[in-house]
């Protein structure tokens, strides 16, 4: 159920908040259960669990691609779910169409004329640093190329908060972090907000400004860890110490989580 | 440089198929002529090209004929067979209703309804619908399969963003169907071909609206041999352009983005 958001102020503006919400799949498998989460307007924040633990459900019932069993989720303005960029695991690009093409699909289905697209679709694909290929094919180009693809055309549109269901999961390690990085540029310059679906425990420390461990059969969340956002994230964060030592509460946290429900 | 290795590329993929087909035929030639085979037992090939080209006045017009039915069956046939596929990709209670239809008429072969649609049907009619109803099925059932395999991520995404259902079907489905509707046109192409000559044979048409398969059963009564030979020729290689077109359409149409059409190298 989505009911119009129409609380007192908040401090900061939550672009969604789950309360109580539970998802029981057809086949009666209980995949989340009693999750509250606010999605705070500005932040980077990470749903870290092992497979199957609900995760990208919760990514999707954010979008309205399904509808919760149980609970509630609210949102500012009904407009949101239509501005939402969402990345799936997969690059999901049409291989038919150029890379142009691709990114101009969401404008196009919202029936903006090719010619007035165009510099919002160029702005896209410079963003990720793909403007020398819009004319390439998707089949033409590398695995975490296809990935700043579909980056593109989440962003767009410029939506106010990005969904990203494990994107880099798929790639090598090298490509991986270069797009980690790109992310949190990308995130500087736009603003959005990025709810972001990961199992490793180095990216979500790496890229969130809050994480939330969920653990699995039924999906519940079992912690909140806020991440210093002090420090800026380069190189040098990947080697600090302060990285390490974080990695190594979130890993005991979620080891932990997993210990209570094993 | 590069044009020599090139040109020894195409030598070396070419000249075996090529040098197969010119032995085949030159054994058959010395064979005819050293074992003194008769022509109306079996024309040697150098007989059935002369024959081909003598009888062309008669041969050409009959597959003149047959063309014309076969091609137009086939639009037919992608015309029926696509929308169809779309109706029933649309709507699921039109694919429900209409389905077993469709495959009454595949599983039914055509040689037994031919007759039937001639008593209903001209000759000249029955035949042409006859070859659409063969060539139909593939078109339909194969772009069927490329409408519902759809990229399931991609048609979320379209959801996502509020996209229509003809958004959907155009943007979406039609270009990813694309590489299995040329699936069913190859196949359908070669049918419709089959089709026609099938039901010529049972429709006998003769005058002018006679086709190749008529030709060979007459020349048959006749007993002039090298003619059905001639005839025969000219039905294959009418198969044989019909596909090399088909083919040539599809690499045209996928070369840049399906892994059918894409060379591995590159």
């Amino acid at each position: 159920m989505i009911v119009a958001f129409a609380v007192a102020p908040l401090m900061t503006q939550t672009l969604a908040a789950l309360r109580g919400v539970g998802k029981t799949f057809k086949t009666g498998t209980l995949a989340l259960d009693n999750i509250d989460l606010d999605v705070e307007a500005g932040e980077f924040l990470s749903l870290l669990g092992p497979s199957g633990c609900g995760k990208s459900t919760i990514l999707r019932l954010i979008a309205d691609l399904e509808t919760p069993t149980a609970g509630t989720i609210s949102r500012p303005s009904p407009d949101l779910i239509s501005d939402i960029g969402f990345v799936f695991q997969e690059p999901t690009l049409m291989p038919w169409a150029s890379v142009f093409d691709n990114v101009y699909l969401p404008l196009r289905l919202r029936h903006e004329k090719r010619a007035s697209a165009k510099p919002r679709v160029e702005e896209a694909l410079a963003l990720v640093g793909l403007s020398s290929f819009a004319k390439a094919y998707p089949r033409e180009l590398s695995g975490g190329m296809r990935m700043r693809v579909s980056i593109a055309r989440a962003l767009v549109l410029k939506p106010a908060l990005l969904l990203m269901d494990e994107p880099f999961a798929a790639l090598d390690e090298i490509a991986r972090f270069r797009l980690n990085d790109d992310l949190i540029r990308l995130k500087q310059e736009l603003g959005t907000t990025i709810v972001f679906v990961t199992h490793s425990v180095y990216e979500s420390v790496y890229l969130s400004t809050r994480i939330a461990i969920m653990t699995q059969r039924p999906g519940r969340i079992a912690a909140e860890i806020s991440i210093p956002s002090g420090q800026k994230r380069d190189e040098n964060f990947r080697m600090s110490t302060a990285y390490g030592t974080l990695c190594a509460a979130v890993s005991a946290r979620l080891q932990a989580a997993m210990g209570d429900n094993a | 440089m590069i044009v020599s290795q090139s040109l020894r590329d195409s030598l070396r993929r070419y000249a075996p198929p090529l040098a197969v087909s010119v032995l085949t035929l030159a054994a058959w030639e010395a064979i005819v002529r050293i074992a003194d085979i008769p022509s109306y037992q079996l024309p040697a090939p150098s007989l059935i090209l002369t024959t081909l080209y003598e009888d062309r006045a008669t041969l050409f017009a009959s597959l003149l004929v047959t063309l014309k039915i076969t091609f137009g069956a086939l639009a037919a046939a992608v015309l029926g067979g696509a929308l169809l596929a779309i109706l029933f990709a649309r709507w699921s209670w039109v694919e429900r209703s209409f389905l077993p239809f469709a495959v009454i008429l595949q599983v039914t072969p055509i040689i037994a309804i031919a007759p039937l649609l001639l008593v209903y049907l001209d000759a000249a009619t029955a035949v042409l619908v006859c070859a659409f109803l063969v060539a139909f099925f593939p078109i339909l059932a194969n772009t069927s399969l490329g409408l519902a395999s759809t990229n399931r991520n991609l048609i979320e995404l379209f959801k996502l963003q509020r996209a229509s259902a003809w958004q959907e079907l155009f943007l979406l489905r039609i270009p990813a169907a694309l590489p299995y509707f040329m699936a069913g046109l190859k196949i359908g192409g070669g049918l419709a071909l089959i089709g026609a000559i099938a039901a010529e044979l049972a429709a006998g048409a003769s005058g002018q609206s006679a086709g190749l398969a008529f030709r060979i059963v007459e020349a048959g009564y006749r007993l002039k041999i090298p003619r059905m030979f001639a005839a025969l020729a000219l039905i294959s290689f009418t198969g044989l352009a019909i596909y090399a077109l088909l083919s040539v359409l599809s690499t045209l149409l996928l070369r840049r983005w399906h892994e059918s059409e894409t060379s591995r190298e590159s």
